[in-house]
């Protein structure tokens, strides 16, 4: 147990009569890329918000190293979470250097405005994006740049995890592999834990060191990247194949 | 059967709409209680006040002062016209002066308000949901309730009382410059009749009132922005639920508010 970052445990989640999770364990052990997989309505991203503490479930129990999170204060668990969503979620109001600065200016501990805009500023170069778009406003940028702004502002405060809620989505695919290769070194080079949920193939390929798919509510298939290709197991084989017919009903 | 379904298929909707009232009072009185919690724990966002005294006070200041310098004006020819039947034109300047700062002062300068402010602190906070920045704000250890609703109730509830003052104002040269221009009279009585006729609890009561309608504003706006539903029409539905449910509180606290001062 006190090996894994985050360990999930028969998490149950429904909205009115709708079953999304249906008692669903997951374990990420320290320093592992989790890839979660899965169709649309899943609840891939429900199960991402559950962990955080943005929707609160039915029943079950979520640990990071071993403890329980009800037992851990919010803001202190949340300080070592980092946050890619979908859409970027930036802050119009800010422009960008604050909207990566975020945490650091109005966070738990407050650092002076300058060292934080310096931070800010680094990490905008880690993500590749030039100093003078600093200055600029989130709806002054492309998709891309704005992914990339995500990722700046999610590893700003050097958390011990990141969660990726589909990076690659709405990109072409050529900013997708460059997103893809970001996050790959990122969650190398600051030796994070990190889980990615996503439907995109090439993203997994990237990024994962452990694969989980889920399907109906629960885990279908789990197990290294490496033995992605050589499973039997038919869910995870439509599902990487593109199929239209197989176990997975496609409503049309 | 056919009698007990018909029966039960009336009552349904009566009981049924009736127990989402009673859901959203609820969820309002628990949103009022956590907007006071916060509103005395630290952190404060001092920053994120200033920029909503300015956005809620400052701009609206002249759809107050506009609506209140018209409605003093008309206010003081409609009561010409009443009060010459009874030859007590006299009275114009001490029922302009009141009937400004004790009722149209804080409840129009609090409608036309409601319609500004609610409506874009609705939307603005609407959108921040739907495009997830209300979940990044958590994930950033920082709480909504504190940097959004916090401030912007705050500030409301400050500077309503401030804008309705200087609206009063406004009203009564309003009505001393019709007065004065269009009805005859000299222009030294009638200021003098506006003084010495308007007693300060008439002034205070008024301020109270646009106090409360301050924080009904942008509570309602924070509210509604908070609980909107996804997509574009649901930010749209939530803004139009904040203006009309902050216009129906104003009228509403505004005459119990007027039982209690009375």
């Amino acid at each position: 147990m006190a090996g894994f970052m985050i360990s999930v445990k028969k998490i149950k989640k429904s909205f009115n009569e709708n079953i999304v999770l249906d008692g669903i364990s997951l374990d990420v052990s320290k320093g592992e890329s989790m890839v979660v997989i899965g169709g649309s309505g899943t609840g891939k991203s429900v199960l991402l918000k559950i962990i955080l503490g943005l929707i609160k479930p039915d029943s079950g129990k979520i640990s990071i190293e071993g403890q329980d999170i009800l037992n851990i204060g919010r803001t202190k668990f949340l300080d070592r979470f980092g946050m890619l969503f979908q859409g970027g979620a930036l802050f119009d109001s800010l422009n960008v250097w604050q909207n990566i600065a975020f945490r650091l200016v109005k966070g738990q501990h407050p650092m002076k405005k300058s060292d934080a805009k310096d931070i800010a500023l680094q990490k905008l170069k880690r993500v590749g994006l030039n100093p003078n778009v600093a200055d600029l406003f989130p709806s002054e940028l492309s998709g891309g740049m704005q992914k990339r702004v995500g990722l700046a502002r999610a590893i700003a405060s050097s958390p011990e995890i990141i969660f990726f809620d589909e990076p690659t989505t709405g990109l072409d695919p050529i900013m997708a592999g460059v997103i893809n290769e970001l996050i790959r070194e990122i969650v190398v080079e600051m030796g994070v834990t990190a889980i990615t949920i996503t439907h995109d193939m090439t993203s997994v390929r990237a990024i994962a060191d452990r694969v989980a798919m889920i399907h109906n509510g629960l885990v279908q298939w789990t197990g290294p990247i490496k033995d992605l290709e050589k499973s039997n197991d038919p869910y995870l084989n439509q599902f990487l194949n593109g199929e239209s017919k197989g176990p997975i009903e496609a409503i049309r | 059967m056919t009698i007990y379904k018909s029966i039960s298929s009336f009552f349904k909707p009566i009981g049924r709409s009736t127990l989402d009232l009673f859901q959203i009072i609820g969820k309002i009185f628990i949103y009022i209680l956590e907007t006071l919690i916060h509103l005395v724990r630290p952190p404060f966002y001092w920053r994120e006040f200033a920029s909503c005294i300015f956005n809620i006070g400052y701009l609206s200041l002249p759809v107050v002062g506009l609506t209140a310098l018209f409605t003093g004006a008309a206010l003081a020819l409609q009561i010409y016209s009443g009060g010459a039947r009874f030859n007590a034109e006299s009275v114009v300047p001490s029922i302009v002066a009141i009937g400004m700062v004790r009722e149209l002062g804080p409840v129009l300068g609090g409608l036309m308000v409601a319609g500004r402010v609610s409506a874009s602190i609705a939307a603005e906070i609407g959108t921040m949901k739907v495009t997830e920045q209300i979940d990044a704000l958590t994930t950033l250890s920082t709480n909504p309730m504190k940097y959004l609703t916090v401030p912007r109730v705050l500030a409301a509830t400050l500077s309503l009382p401030i804008l309705v003052a200087i609206g009063d104002i406004i009203g009564i040269f309003g009505g001393y410059v019709v007065a004065i221009n269009r009805l005859g009279f000299n222009s030294a009585t009638y200021l003098n009749n506006t003084l010495s006729f308007l007693e300060s609890s008439d002034i205070i009561s008024g301020l109270v009132k646009a106090a409360v309608f301050g924080f009904i504003i942008a509570l309602m706006g924070c509210y509604h922005g908070m609980n909107s539903d996804r997509g574009a029409q649901g930010v749209g539905k939530a803004t139009t639920n904040a203006v009309v449910s902050a216009s129906v509180l104003i009228l509403t606290t505004n005459y119990l508010l007027t039982e209690l001062f009375f």
